[in-house]
């Protein structure tokens, strides 16, 4: 099976900003909202939302690190994944938070993560916004507010993401398959 | 993944070992720092620490790691236990882990006795000192508190002073720092310098001035009395006269350099109050470390079943 281009340049951009559009929507002047990438793929993108929503309204939003390793329910029960640093220079109590990932599949790592999420305080209100929705891969009844693109996918099939600043030469979103 | 279901030694660990164990203790000093020190990432765990040896750092330490993980922890002290009444080790163990445990953390005067568990249990161990062998957890804690003040260690010069026939903290941060490419020197009376120690490849040297000139840390150990069945040294102040090291030695060194120790300290034996308690000193961060090594240790094991 080949690898599928699921989403690109310019269409990625358009998303992008659109998400932003909607976020701004939302939460207007981002009083009280903070951004919290989910590592580690979720973080060059909360990077892109942060700096889009920065052009856009003029607001520099904090922006933190999540990593939910930790707090995962199936450790000990996969191959072990390491742990990335969190980076969350703020309180979050009180705070309406946006939580942001690449792709959302199981919905494992988001629960996780909000379970990680209780030890910065007790936040006001959680979002969630992914770039990729793998719709009917839930094992859990999570689902995201703002999405940029809905995939129906195989179980056989994987979402992989790449970004310019990881060496890319473009911003890409493919479909490939697991082996 | 380590490469090991046990932590019995360093000397079964490779380097990559080590640097998963220093990354993830990092992320767990981050944990430790929070306001909500808990994760919930050994719930299903059932951790007993069988400590057949005095301790009471390294046993508050595993203790408190176990906990900061979430893990259901069980105390076994040898003194008012079963073992006064003749039981062998081998049977102990066997009845803790009837009880359904999955890991056992283990203090034992005999050397080895460990390695000796591990051929015929199923759950993890980790080695929490086996006689004058190895204490690994001590070394990775360490290392990881050189490596804070240092970054890299490899081609640092690190000194190990004092009492190394008895030591196994010195055993266990020799196979350490060499595996991270550190250079090592080892300095005490004669007595107390293992034969045949540079058989390693660490240097050996009688003189500590000499030896603070020459090191980036001075890892200061204990003088081990409760071992010594004969007398090593005259006395104590002769010990301390010779290798005891002040905070005016410290200060006349034209660089500076840092000091560890990795407790009980014997105050104006091996290190002076002042020594001790002074800037150069990182003796309350290492059991700071510790705490997160040992979480690191205990979750990385956790995944080996």
């Amino acid at each position: 099976m080949q690898r599928k281009l699921i989403l690109a340049s310019p269409l990625l951009e358009i998303t992008i900003s659109r998400l932003c559009q909607e976020l701004i929507e939302n939460h207007q002047d981002f009083t009280d909202s903070v951004i919290l990438g989910l590592q580690p793929r979720g973080i060059l993108f909360a990077e892109r939302i942060h700096q889009e929503l920065l052009k856009a309204t003029g607001v520099n939003i904090p922006l933190g690190r999540l990593d939910a390793t930790f707090y995962r329910d199936d450790y000990r029960r996969r191959d072990p994944v390491s742990p990335n640093a969190t980076k969350v220079p703020f309180l979050i109590e009180g705070k309406k938070v946006i939580l942001v990932d690449d792709v959302l599949a199981t919905g494992r790592m988001v629960r996780a993560a909000l379970d990680a999420m209780t030890a910065f305080g007790r936040p006001e209100k959680v979002e969630l916004c992914v770039l990729i929705d793998r719709i009917y891969s839930r094992d859990l009844p999570i689902n995201p507010d703002y999405i940029g693109k809905k995939v129906n996918t195989l179980e056989t099939e994987k979402v992989l993401v790449e970004w310019k600043e990881q060496g890319h030469d473009e911003d890409r979103i493919w479909l490939i398959p697991v082996k | 993944m380590l490469s090991t279901r046990h932590l019995l030694g360093i000397k079964d660990l490779t380097l990559e070992d080590i640097e998963l164990i220093m990354k993830t203790a990092q992320e767990f000093k981050d944990v430790l720092n929070r306001p909500i020190k808990k994760v919930p990432s050994l719930r299903d765990v059932t951790i007993a620490n069988v400590f057949f040896e005095n301790s009471t750092r390294t046993r508050l330490s595993f203790e408190l790691a176990e906990k900061r993980l979430s893990a259901d922890t069980i105390n076994f002290s040898a003194s008012g236990s079963s073992v006064k009444k003749g039981e062998t080790l081998l049977d102990t163990v066997n009845n803790i882990l009837a009880m359904k445990v999955d890991m056992i953390v283990m203090r034992h005067a005999s050397p080895g006795a460990p390695h000796f568990l591990s051929k015929h249990i199923k759950a993890n161990i980790v080695n929490a000192g086996d006689g004058t062998h190895e204490h690994p957890t001590q070394a990775l804690l360490d290392s990881f508190s050189m490596r804070e003040k240092l970054g890299d260690l490899a081609g640092k010069k690190i000194a190990i002073i004092g009492d190394i026939l008895h030591s196994r903290v010195a055993l266990s941060n020799i196979f350490a720092l060499q595996k991270q490419g550190a250079e090592i020197t080892l300095c005490g009376p004669t007595t107390l310098i293992p034969r045949h120690i540079t058989e390693l490849g660490v240097k050996v040297s009688h003189n500590v001035k000499e030896t603070l000139k020459w090191c980036d840390v001075a890892n200061v150990l204990r003088i081990q009395l409760e071992r010594q069945q004969i007398k090593y040294f005259p006395s104590l102040r002769e010990y301390s006269l010779y290798f005891g090291i002040s905070k005016q030695m410290l200060d006349e060194l034209d660089k500076e350099i840092v000091l560890m120790h990795p407790g009980p300290i014997n105050r104006g034996v091996e290190l002076t109050s002042d020594a001790a308690d002074s800037h150069h000193s990182i003796i309350l961060d290492q059991v700071e470390n510790g705490v997160a090594v040992r979480m690191a240790v205990l979750y990385l094991l956790a995944a080996q079943n």
